[in-house]
């Protein structure tokens, strides 16, 4: 009834190629949108910031990184841990290098020398798949988290091996540090998200994204047609490592404040990522976030829900926090491989028949 | 559905309204994850004494104590969630028990106005009080734990262990890095041969580390370790026939779960301690009679008198005379948790107030003020005896060397101060 696409009529190519061409669809998606920016800043406080909202953006980005790599290029990665954590370095090392220099340019510049360790450690795929390259993702997440730990120029060679966020601020309100406001937190946050979940939408409907589809469904034949894999998958290796590298570095300077690599950083961040993924569905930009959203809230729904409510003892609530996200795993990948987006397509079919569904 | 929904209201609106005022005392724990062997006795431990308190003595100073458990499983993001959720209850003081929460927290808490007493863990220079107004680490640190253990290795070999060559198998993360510094100090005081060896998180994977002990023989190895860790350097050490009495480990390195699954092959290892171990103590009985007996405690009650429930214990013991302190300066018996950084500041702990609790002699003596956050740093050491299954007290609470350690912590504390600009806070 309301959600279709009869009268709604495009009369330019640009209209015709919008991201949501039903109408409802643009509505909800500029409310969103208005809501996030116009709204939540002024009413949130430290524990949804700090427990739900800037967890929820950061881990999309990071999302949005590796569904690029995993779900629309078909490359397997097991290194968002260890790329994080580059680019959690790489800031550290810029703010306390050139601290005059703003921040935001210092986590776009981290997100940057990301995507370079990326595309290094990307040549591989070049070579070997599936199995083999998440071994070699692997590999990349070991040796980043070693390396940090390891050489001490990189946290400057403090005598614990943290990293410690210095104050910086953005238009004189500080983002990091001990003095940071709840909303000034969460702004830089969604900024950052917004702008990745718009540039990664639009490249993956533009001619890099379909290459990045053919590699994945069926990298001879796209080969046979014209697509270059060595300029798809390094592309793909390096923009996801550019999203990844940026929420590493959100991660350590605005959230966090203080790092320790080998917890924050470790193998641990690489599969819950992946979750994320896997849970939200592959190749779709909503999947990152709902499969984000999803992770995020789900410990501290189960929490305020066990704990708080029914007062179950916290073990027993932090042990059924695991088996549900195995069994939400298992149950996804048997019923519904394309994960919650699957699901939200399906809604919309439905949603358009309606209330007539012949 | 209806009457579903308005049930759940009703509960959540009891859940968060308390009914009267009461001290709250977080307890970020872990009964999960590859450290619950450490995590589950401390938070027993911790919950049992203020249940103590409120049954035996109607709490402190007449307002009842209410411990808040928030899970963590030593995971900082967790952790942070656990802050956030409970410092609006009007949380006191925290103890996360892991030293990177604690780096967390350090900032955070600071700008809150909450204290927080990282008791024997957490960042060693915090003893500083100048610089770190809002974080306690009495009654000793990690530097005091690498200077004691140096101490008792020169007291049991005449004074001297020039030459000699000392391994440190540490957890590679903040909390093992933390002895590092000190150790090369002393041994360049000292003259011994510094030989230190990472074990990655979570430690169960030890091989390379103890084959290279056995190939440079070391005559002494300290061990900065924590969670399964502990067991397997235990057990490897067993397995390269390595000198029990010459392997010593801190205080997280000291607990039963520890040495238990090497057997009578740990039988002589060595640990630091900053308090009493066994149950021998007044205060046991107590908690057998109020807390044991009526059914309150806390977990599964099979922890009593461990080596980390004692040191929960303890934790909570300071905490709660902290209060006391508090309310005695305020004038208030509800106290906040800026009136609580008070009362930790002007704490001071003395043979007859341990023996009035009914804890004699269970810890060192010692003052705390605005400059010295830490105590006066004495440290004891306490042998495994695998034959009776008991950790014993073999060398009393000694002064550490404070020569070396407080010039660290000048330098780190001032590092601090400069990166963030903080002003002196005891003027």
């Amino acid at each position: 009834m309301f959600y279709r696409e009869a009268g709604d009529f495009s009369t330019t190519y640009r209209q015709d190629n919008q991201t949501f061409p039903i109408k409802f669809d643009r509505y909800r998606y500029y409310a969103v949108l208005a809501v996030a920016f116009l709204v939540v800043p002024f009413i949130v406080n430290d524990y949804w910031v700090n427990a739900i909202l800037v967890p929820f953006l950061i881990y999309s980005i990071a999302a949005i990184g590796l569904n690029i790599l995993t779900g629309y290029c078909g490359q397997v990665s097991l290194g968002t841990g260890g790329f994080m954590a580059v680019g959690a370095y790489a800031c550290y090392k810029l703010m306390t290098g050139f601290p005059d220099v703003n921040i935001i340019i210092h986590i776009i510049l981290a997100g940057g020398i990301t995507a370079a360790v990326g595309t290094l450690f990307g040549l591989p795929s070049l070579r070997i798949k599936g199995f083999y390259l998440a071994v070699a993702t692997l590999a990349a997440q070991f040796f980043l988290v070693w390396m940090f730990n390891k050489v001490s120029w990189f946290y400057n060679y403090s005598a614990s091996g943290q990293i410690n966020a210095p104050e910086r601020t953005v238009f004189g309100v500080p983002v990091t540090g001990a003095q940071v406001e709840p909303w000034a937190m969460y702004m830089i946050c969604l900024v950052f998200t917004f702008a990745c979940a718009v540039i990664a939408r639009n490249l993956t409907r533009g001619t890099l994204g379909r290459s990045w589809m053919a590699i994945r469904d069926m990298d001879i034949a796209a080969e046979i047609i014209g697509v270059n894999p060595l300029k798809a998958k390094l592309t793909a290796f390096a923009i996801s490592s550019f999203f990844v590298g940026i929420s590493g570095a959100l991660f350590f300077a605005v959230y966090l404040g203080a790092v320790e690599v080998g917890e924050v950083y470790g193998i641990q961040k690489s599969f819950i990522v992946l979750f994320m993924i896997i849970i939200g569905g592959l190749g779709s930009i909503f999947g990152s976030f709902a499969g984000a959203a999803l992770l995020v809230v789900l410990p501290v729904f189960l929490k305020l829900l066990g704990v708080d409510l029914l007062g179950w003892p916290t073990d027993i609530v932090a042990h059924i926090n695991l088996v549900v996200v195995g069994l939400l795993i298992i149950l996804f990948l048997v019923l519904e491989p394309h994960g919650l987006a699957q699901l939200w397509r399906v809604a919309k079919e439905k949603l358009r028949l309606w209330p007539f569904p012949h | 559905m209806k009457l579903k929904l308005t049930t759940a209201a009703l509960a959540a609106l009891m859940a968060a309204g308390p009914a009267m005022a009461d001290l709250v005392f977080p307890s970020l724990s872990y009964r999960t994850g590859p450290y619950a062997s450490g995590g589950i006795p401390f938070a027993d431990g911790y919950a049992d004494y203020f249940t103590l308190l409120n049954e035996r003595d109607g709490g402190i100073g007449g307002v009842m104590a209410r411990v808040l458990e928030c899970e963590t499983g030593y995971n900082t993001e967790k952790g942070v969630e656990c802050y956030e959720s409970t410092k609006g209850e009007g949380s006191l003081v925290y103890q996360p028990l892991s030293t990177g929460i604690t780096y967390q927290l350090i900032p955070k808490a600071t700008a809150d106005d909450i204290p927080i007493h990282s008791m024997g863990y957490g960042r060693t220079s915090a003893k500083n009080g100048d610089v770190f107004s809002h974080v306690f680490n009495y009654p000793a640190n990690y530097w005091d734990g690498a200077s004691g253990a140096i101490n008792y290795l020169l007291e049991s070999n005449g004074g001297d262990i020039s030459g000699k060559k000392v391994a440190l198998v540490y957890h590679n993360s903040a909390y093992g890095k933390e002895p590092i510094r000190t150790l090369e100090e002393l041994s360049a005081k000292h003259g011994f041969e510094l030989l230190p060896l990472a074990v990655d998180h979570p430690g169960q994977e030890q091989k390379s580390q103890w084959l290279q002990i056995r190939r440079e023989r070391p005559d002494f190895v300290l061990m900065w370790g924590w969670g399964v860790m502990n067991q397997v350097a235990i057990q490897e050490a067993a397995n390269i026939r390595f000198p029990m009495e010459n392997f010593i480990g801190i205080w997280w390195s000291g607990s039963e779960n520890d040495v238990l699954p090497a057997g009578d092959a740990a039988n002589g290892y060595k640990a630091l301690t900053f308090h009493g171990v066994g149950s021998d103590f007044p205060v046991f009985d107590d908690i057998q009679k109020y807390v044991v007996d009526a059914g309150k405690a806390a977990g599964a009650g099979d922890q009593i008198g461990t080596v980390l429930y004692n040191r929960g214990l303890y934790a909570a013991m300071l905490a709660a005379e902290a209060a006391k302190k508090a309310q005695e300066i305020h004038g208030t018996a509800d106290i906040t948790a800026a009136m609580m950084r008070d009362g930790m500041e002007a704490l001071e702990i003395t043979e007859a107030k341990m023996a009035e609790l009914g804890l004699p002699n269970f810890g060192p003596t010692f003052t705390v003020s605005c400059a010295n956050h830490g105590g006066d740093a004495l440290v004891g050491v306490t042998q495994w005896d695998a034959s009776a299954g008991t950790w014993s007290l073999i060398s009393d609470f000694k002064p550490t060397d404070q020569d070396v350690i407080n010039a660290l912590i000048q330098e780190d504390s001032a590092a601090y101060a400069a990166e963030n600009n903080i002003g002196s806070n005891c003027n």
